[in-house]
């Protein structure tokens, strides 16, 4: 990160933004709840915007857009591993249906 | 620097071109990734073979838990302008952002509280179904994880900061840690909250 408080200044008007934006789709989250999807369009409009958030968290609150590659690949690692353990329920229920 | 003091801690080690202690606490934050992701992919496993599972909104204070949502929002918020302030060196300003992030974390663990309570009143317990034993594993196992953002920050507040007149830079170092960390408990929340509450 940046020593330049000039740069750093740059950078607080941006978490006021990305707060204002966290605010506005958690609030987004709620009324689309409240549109009574079926499950399948529910689940993906809330984990869109759940990834959305999370993106902007990460992004800017980690400074994860500026980060060295060393963290990004290790960030990479565990974002492989994390899909496997969410995969491993669909394996576990065709193994059922098999049986 | 003593010989057995823990090296590159304030600055970037040649090789990884990051301090020794961002690596290690992204090393620990993947390790929290995974702990988190074994959670929901049980409570995948649990609803996908469960033959009927209700309907969040149906059992849980939507109202409350957007309330919480949002203070941990600006608590994450507060935690990155306390860097900033450090950042830019205004040391007074650190403490007001670092004050009022523990004053939010502790109003979420009130309204946590308020919303346990409520489910024991009316005998909802881990034990009683399914979707209550995932429900209290994995608010619980957060709550916890903010209740430990609570006394590092503390720690950080008060007794820790007298690092800041010793070494700026190290002590700036460690505050951006505890707001990475800070920040992933506000991503597992950002999860949690539409999974449990909403779905």
């Amino acid at each position: 990160m940046t020593d330049n408080p000039e740069e750093i200044k740059k950078h607080v008007k941006v978490y006021i933004t990305v707060f204002a934006a966290l605010a506005f789709l958690t609030v987004l989250t709620v009324a689309a709840s409240y549109l009574k999807l079926p499950l399948v369009p529910a689940i993906l409009v809330a984990l869109f915007i759940a990834s959305l958030k999370a993106g902007l968290v990460a992004g800017f609150f980690m400074h994860l857009l500026s980060e060295k590659q060393v963290i990004i690949s290790i960030l990479a690692v565990t974002v492989f591993f994390f899909v496997v353990l969410m995969l491993l329920p669909a394996l576990s229920s065709s193994s059922l249906y098999v049986s | 620097m003593s010989d057995n003091g823990i090296r590159y801690i304030s600055k970037p080690h040649p090789v990884t071109g990051v301090t020794n202690s961002k690596l290690g606490i992204w090393c620990f934050l993947a390790s929290e990734v995974m702990l988190f992701g074994g959670l929901f992919s049980a409570y995948v496993l649990l609803r996908a073979s469960a033959p009927s599972w209700p309907h969040g909104p149906a059992l849980l204070n939507v109202p409350l838990a957007t309330l919480n949502t949002l203070v941990l929002i600006t608590s994450s918020v507060t935690m990155v302008m306390a860097w900033a302030s450090l950042a830019l060196k205004d040391f007074s300003k650190y403490k007001r952002y670092m004050a009022a992030t523990i004053l939010l974390a502790l109003v979420f663990l009130v309204i946590k509280s308020i919303e346990y309570a409520h489910k024991f009143e009316h005998h909802h317990f881990p034990s009683t179904n399914t979707f209550y034993a995932i429900y209290f594993t994995l608010t619980g196992l957060h709550g916890l994880h903010v209740l430990g953002g609570v006394v590092v920050n503390t720690y950080f507040l008060f007794p820790g900061s007298a690092l800041w007149k010793k070494d700026p830079e190290q002590f700036r170092g460690r505050i951006e840690c505890a707001g990475l960390y800070w920040h992933f408990v506000d991503l597992v929340w950002i999860f949690l909250f539409p999974v449990l509450y909403l779905l």
